[in-house]
């Protein structure tokens, strides 16, 4: 159970960072490899705000919250200008330069951030302990068992990824921009055609896919701590994800965004945790050789 | 002069080259030159594949550690010497890789890139959990005293630098044969246009994983000489950053040439040897070369030059 | 003899028949061409012969073999020749690599046959002036006319040739012609092709596809009169 609260914490974050990487393939049918760097900058800012900021950490973190995905995400759409636009989007040089940019963003963080990994303090952090229930003598009775306890913080990064994955609903149904969005996803000649800015539209998607990756990242930094090595983790566990879910599919990605980050919390607890990605990677593998449209695709005629 | 004496003067005199400049380099360089013609190895194997045949793998550290624990273990586990060592080091690389290969080349272009790249990490994690035996990160020593092969002592610097003058040799010169040969030419057809060399007749998957399988054992006969020349096996080399190495190695130097390989890891290891010296950052180099490659040099060096100097440049 | 036959050969895209039930035999030594319309499955027809396009059911025969299972590379080194609608030459490689490539498949490493293979399809579609060039850098008619060369160097049983004469200027339509001509009785030549002249003068017969079923076969002057014939295609044609 307790494993279970954690996955559910694991799959809120994985949830904001793998969809970022599933809208950039949806739309633009290019893997971005940074993407894990996007997140892990989106954690370095939030600790470069809140300790610039530092008064009361929960002014630091809303201060984060709110720089740190709109930096990552110009970034990124400054990447996808510079570099990406002048390749065409061509798929095999798009991984290429991704990986370059991988390293530039890595590497520029450990020559600024330093090695160090550096905490951030929540905004607020009370213990919860959390009812259970139990067969006792009148029956159904509730309790409180040692372990199963959660932060009132940590609920609260369950309930904005929620919040935040709505709203992107929201934005990609229901809006213009969702609207072109998706024109320019089912076929990008007529999109151009139709008078769509596509160049604009593409470079927003990479930066909002990038600031997803940097709120994921916000979001969990209190729990974890920043680092320059943080995004190879998400990195791997959101190619999962969007894999499993079926690439491009943003259902899908939210569904085996849940099935991944609770069975990770799971999965280690009874396989050492260096079995157990072992045993993820190469089922993912799998999954792309066998059945390429995902777990949770529909096999094409 | 004919095109197959030019080629042959182009590779015996880079040979040559090689070999004169043991007599004329300070020790420190000759020494990296050892250790770069053996990163070559690997490169030109990572070339055929990429350059020749068109299949971008992200996971080729598989089998350079594959070659590199197979020669390793059986030495330093299994009491072998050295000549059996290796063996066994190019056997594990080709299993690895006619596995490895059989299962992604059901997948074509991001698929395949993305699935390499799994299966090498998934590699490198077991690397780590049998640290038992691999010693994980940290690696392990292969005593000096085995590391040598026909009587001939391979840890003195000029035993080193020829034995890996001598392998550099072989596989230049072979994959130099073997890309004019009609099985090399069939792999271009191949990375040119799939579809039409199946419609010529050619069994395409039986050829490209005939070419996974020697590029993967070229590559592993890298990783067992790597190990056996400078004594040291380590997780380090199991790494998505040794994945990247061959294809920034070839990219730079200029995918599809037979020079290309050598110049790009001669190159590459001079950078990132400057950069770790002024920072630990040394990787940012390998950042900016990649991002600048693709966008302004997808033909490397030697691809640049044979398409505006030098056509005939093989 | 018959060299090539389909039963009940269909193909069905998405619940669309583009292939219904087609029954077709190809004599030994002949030359057939095949005509419809627009969307009459004649590309889908020949591309399940030749392997390329999977079949929904029904069964391919070449040369008295059931060759259904068989993936398009083994089915080409039976001899079959295949060349595409549209032009799929090895556009980075020399016009003499893109032929010896075609050659070099049958004649394997015997390096003399190969280049003389080349020359002499090359010659034979007046191409020979062009073999250093590369192929990409060949006008859109010479990269067609590229394609049939590295048919020829196949040395084929069975030629199919998918809209061949397409971009071709009138002059290499008229070379075309002979040429096809002094390949037939040797060479067995299925033509989907849609100018009437280039059909009506080296076809020895016709097999007409309309919706996906054949609707007629016959010689030329009996497909001329056929007057369902007239009504489905040749009233409409443009040729």
């Amino acid at each position: 159970m307790l494993a279970s609260l954690e996955g559910a914490v694991t799959a809120a974050t994985l949830a904001l960072t793998a969809m970022g990487l599933s809208l950039v393939f949806g739309v633009m049918r290019v893997v971005n490899v940074a993407h894990g760097e996007f997140y892990m900058l989106g954690a370095v800012i939030a600790w470069f705000v809140s300790t610039t900021l530092g008064t009361h950490p929960a002014i630091g973190f809303v201060g984060a919250l709110i720089v740190a995905p709109v930096l990552v995400g110009l970034l990124a759409a400054a990447a996808d200008r510079l570099i990406l636009a002048r390749i065409n989007y061509d798929p095999e040089r798009t991984i290429v330069a991704t990986i370059g940019l991988l390293y530039i963003l890595q590497q520029s963080t450990l020559m600024t951030f330093g090695p160090d990994a550096r905490p951030v303090e929540p905004p607020f952090n009370s213990r919860i302990a959390l009812p259970w229930w139990r067969q006792g003598e009148n029956g159904l009775e509730m309790f409180y068992p040692w372990g199963l306890a959660t932060t009132s913080y940590k609920l609260f990064i369950i309930v904005a990824a929620v919040a935040i994955l709505i709203g992107l609903w929201v934005l990609l149904t229901r809006t213009r921009i969702g609207l072109v969005m998706r024109a320019t996803q089912a076929d990008r000649e007529m999109a151009t055609a139709f008078g769509i800015p596509v160049e604009r539209v593409y470079a927003m998607v990479f930066g909002l896919g990038a600031g997803l990756a940097a709120l994921g990242a916000v979001l969990i930094v209190p729990v974890q701590q920043a680092h320059y090595l943080m995004g190879a983790d998400p990195l791997l566990l959101s190619f999962i994800v969007v894999i499993i879910g079926g690439l491009g599919s943003l259902p899908g990605t939210i569904i085996a965004a849940l099935l991944i980050g609770m069975s990770d919390g799971i999965i280690s607890v009874f396989f050492s945790p260096t079995l157990a990605k072992i045993l993820a990677t190469l089922v993912v593998a799998m999954v792309l050789v066998f059945r390429p449209q995902g777990l949770l695709g529909k096999a094409s005629a | 002069m004919t095109a197959a004496t030019r080629d042959a003067a182009l590779h015996l005199g880079v040979l040559t080259l090689l070999a004169g400049l043991w007599f004329v380099l300070p020790t420190y360089h000759s020494g990296n030159l050892a250790r770069i013609m053996v990163l070559a190895v690997y490169a030109m194997g990572y070339n055929l594949l990429f350059g020749y045949t068109g299949l971008l793998s992200l996971g080729h550290a598989l089998f350079f550690a594959a070659g590199m624990y197979g020669l390793a273990i059986a030495m330093q586990q299994g009491g072998w010497s050295a000549a059996p060592g290796f063996l066994a080091g190019l056997i594990a690389a080709l299993v690895v890789s006619g596995v490895a290969g059989a299962l992604a080349l059901r997948t074509t272009g991001v698929a395949f890139m993305i699935v390499t790249l799994m299966f090498a990490q998934a590699g490198y994690l077991t690397v780590l959990y049998f640290g038992a035996i691999t010693r994980g990160d940290e690696g392990f020593v292969i005593p000096q005293a085995a590391r040598s092969l026909a009587g001939i002592d391979l840890t003195t610097p000029a035993n080193r630098y020829f034995a890996a003058l001598i392998l550099f040799g072989a596989v230049f010169l072979g994959l130099a044969w073997l890309v004019r040969s009609p099985f090399g030419r069939t792999l271009i057809a191949i990375r040119e246009n799939e579809a039409r060399a199946k419609m010529l007749g050619y069994d395409t998957h039986a050829y490209k994983l005939r070419a996974v399988i020697l590029s993967g054992t070229i590559s592993g006969a890298s990783g067992a000489a790597y190990a056996l020349l400078f004594g040291y096996a380590g997780a380090t080399f199991a790494t998505v950053q040794y994945s990247i190495f061959p294809l920034l190695w070839v990219l730079l130097g200029g995918a599809g040439t037979t020079i290309g390989p050598l110049i790009g890891a001669i190159f590459m290891f001079y950078l990132i040897d400057l950069a770790s010296g002024v920072t630990d950052a040394y990787m940012l180099i390998a950042g900016v070369v990649l991002v600048l490659l693709t966008l302004f040099a997808p033909q490397g060096l030697a691809g640049t030059l044979r398409n505006r100097v030098w056509p005939w440049l093989p | 003899m018959t060299l090539l036959s389909t039963r009940n050969l269909t193909k069905r895209y998405a619940g669309v028949l583009a292939n219904e039930a087609i029954n077709f035999d190809l004599p030994q030594g002949q030359i057939r061409a095949l005509i419809g319309p627009n969307g009459a499955g004649k590309s889908t027809f020949v591309g399940m012969l030749s392997g390329r396009i999977p079949t929904t059911s029904g069964s391919v025969t070449f040369d008295g073999k059931d060759i259904s299972a068989l993936p398009a590379h083994a089915r080409i080194a039976l001899g079959i020749a295949y060349t595409f609608q549209i032009t799929s030459v090895f556009a980075g490689l020399s016009v003499h690599e893109n032929v010896a490539l075609a050659a070099r498949r049958r004649l394997g490493r015997d390096g003399a046959a190969v280049d003389a293979k080349v020359a002499d399809s090359l010659s034979r579609v007046g191409l020979a002036d062009r073999a250093t060039q590369i192929a990409g850098d060949l006008s859109y008619g010479h990269q067609r006319i590229l394609e049939i060369a590295m048919g020829l160097a196949q040395d084929p049983r069975l030629f199919i040739l998918d809209e061949p004469t397409q971009g071709l200027a009138e002059s290499e339509i008229a070379d075309f012609k002979t040429l096809i001509r002094s390949l037939g009785g040797a060479t067995t030549i299925l033509l989907i092709e849609h100018n009437m002249s280039v059909v009506m003068e080296t076809a020895e017969a016709i097999t007409v596809l309309s919706n996906g079923t054949v609707l007629a076969d016959g010689t030329p002057a009996q497909i001329r009169a056929d007057p369902a014939v007239q009504a489905a295609y040749l009233g409409t044609a443009d040729a």
